[in-house]
């Protein structure tokens, strides 16, 4: 056992130590479990929903990114600010509506606003749906981490049991509690091996940042720039804006808005979290840096670039460090995407579906559920192979499915009816499912088409499907039942799920 | 919506609808590629409107008061 993986334990162990001990004191019932009794001020919502961004994939696919892909990482850089500033105008509303109601899930927003629990399973179907793919990727993540720490003498996949275990116990513990005191060491933790990382690896090698870039653009002079075609600035736009759409309707990142104190938290960290992405840049400094360094990783090893830049820099104790951090940006996330899987299971689609759960119940069923998609997530992630990338997109242009809905609901009266806001998910659902196993692509519906037009996100067809059915049902129906009440057909929940 | 929600564009109209202007790598700024830099600047910028946007909002003074 080397110096590296002695400091990953002593991390592991004491965030768990930490996680545990969060709860003490607090009577777990469902709304202490999941949104920690509404009593979070402005510091640990910064981390929780700060902390989500930092996950693995930021950290190794960040570098990833700029390792293998150039310009194009930036998009990362400007979404998530701009989700930020988003968040200004569209959290405080749903905060304020959540504690007048009581509500614990993403589902009990839409299920509330458009008084429809058929509504809410489709809406924990398709969440449940996109966490899953997320959830194999933060432990992937975590497997590669403590493995390359190890320098090969433990196997991914023992790293990754170990992780699952962890995890899965303070998520049945704690709930949230743990998750946000994890959150704090992680972030001090994350925060000073990045700005570390990028800005020693630049000056190691290169004796700077901007030697650093002109070397790789020397090495190739489009890697910088958006390129024309592909992933250009078409892409670049298209993404951001559909990203920045879907970056709260992760039902684990729209829960945690819940755990906040009061509608002001928001407001005041919208002026500060843009300034905290910055730390990406020297995540991304760290790939460029890898591109000449540690040359030859292709496809899904280019997530490998930082890990092998540090361990061919550092000594042992070094590499321990960052891969503590690399550890614990696979745990927070992992435990909120855990919990909150496991509480729209168990309140939107059990208690739905069995009305006898009682409130006493439900807790236990949750908590229940929790080593239930561990076990599922761990099973994809030993097993799931190369379709991990186009899962994690096909997560996120699921999710983004539900800002139309969600958007039209935010006035005291909602936009559009319940049976309007069903055909809008649901159609675009089933156009992102179809698109992802067709591969389809706006180039290859459109050949013909400039490639301004042809580099758009394709998931911009799947959103304007679902708004153009969410009106048009809303129309149809409103003047079909006009005036009175009729419940849906239950058995359309499932489709998207097929 | 009142004037200081009009700010929330901003951001979106800098950072997006300027990078088909700005994407070269020369010149240089602090170091980054000029695309890149554009980007970060406009990071920099939105945490600026989003201050100004919050000593706007009447509903934050009345908080502080208690």
């Amino acid at each position: 056992m080397n110096i590296a993986l002695v400091i990953i334990f002593v991390f592991l162990l004491s965030s768990l130590f930490f996680g545990i001990r969060a709860q003490k004191g607090k009577d777990m019932n469902m709304e202490q479990w999941t949104v920690g009794g509404r009593g979070f001020g402005t510091i640990f919502i910064f981390l929780l929903v700060a902390g989500e961004i930092y996950t693995t994939f930021t950290f190794l696919g960040g570098s990833g990114w700029a390792y293998s892909k150039g310009a194009p990482s930036y998009y990362v850089l400007a979404y998530i600010s701009l989700a930020y500033a988003l968040s200004y105008w569209l959290l405080p509303p749903i905060w304020r509506y959540a504690k007048r109601h009581k509500l614990v899930s993403q589902s009990d927003f839409f299920v509330s606003k458009y008084k429809s629990p058929v509504l809410g399973i489709l809406v924990s179907a398709v969440g449940v749906l996109a966490i899953i793919p997320y959830l194999v990727l933060q432990f992937k993540g975590l497997g590669i981490i403590v493995s390359e720490a190890s320098y090969g003498s433990i196997s991914p996949a023992a790293a990754v049991w170990i992780g699952v275990i962890a995890v899965t116990a303070y998520v049945m513990i704690s709930g949230i509690h743990g998750s946000a005191w994890t959150a704090v060491i992680k972030d001090i933790m994350i925060f000073f091996v990045v700005l570390f990382l990028g800005l020693y690896l630049p000056f190691h090698y290169y004796g700077g940042i901007q030697p650093m870039f002109e070397a790789v653009h020397a090495a190739n002079p489009d890697f910088l720039t958006f390129p024309k075609e592909g992933m250009s600035i078409s892409w670049f736009i298209s993404t951001v804006l559909l990203t920045v759409m879907g970056f709260y309707m992760w039902p684990h990142t729209f829960g945690s808005v819940f755990s906040a104190k009061s509608a002001s938290v928001f407001k005041k960290n919208t002026v500060i979290l843009p300034l905290y992405t910055l730390m990406l840049l020297f995540v991304f400094f760290v790939g460029f840096t890898a591109i000449l360094q540690v040359p030859g990783l292709k496809g899904a090893d280019g997530d490998l670039s930082l890990l092998r830049l540090s361990i061919q820099t550092f000594d042992p104790w070094i590499v321990g460090l960052i891969g503590a951090a690399g550890l614990l940006t696979a745990l927070v996330p992992g435990s909120m995407l855990l919990m909150t899987a496991a509480t729209l299971l168990s309140k939107n689609v059990i208690q739905v579906l069995i009305p006898s759960a009682t409130d006493k119940q439900l807790p236990r069923i949750a908590k229940g559920l929790v080593p239930v998609l561990s076990l599922i997530s761990l099973y994809y992630t030993l097993n799931g192979g190369d379709t991990l990338v186009t899962l994690l997109l096909m997560g996120y242009s699921l999710v983004t499915q539900l800002f139309p809905a969600l958007l039209f609901s935010v006035p005291a009266r909602p936009l559009v009816n319940k049976y309007g806001a069903f055909a809008g998910i649901a159609s675009g659902v089933l156009t992102v499912a179809y698109v992802t196993i067709a591969q389809v692509s706006v180039g290859t519906l459109f050949p013909s088409l400039p490639a301004v037009i042809k580099d758009l996100n394709v998931g911009i067809i799947a959103l304007f499907i679902n708004v153009v059915m969410m009106f048009a049902v809303h129309l149809i129906t409103q003047q079909l039942f006009a005036g009175k009440e009729e419940s849906m057909p239950s058995e359309e929940a499932h489709q998207p799920v097929s | 919506m009142k004037a200081k929600d009009w700010l929330g564009f901003v951001p979106f109209i800098g950072m997006l609808g300027g990078v088909p202007f700005v994407n070269r790598v020369e010149p240089y700024v602090l170091g980054m590629p000029f695309v890149l830099f554009w980007i970060v600047l406009w990071v920099i910028i939105t945490s600026g409107i989003m201050a100004v946007v919050n000593r706007l909002d009447p509903a934050n003074r009345e908080e502080e008061r208690g």
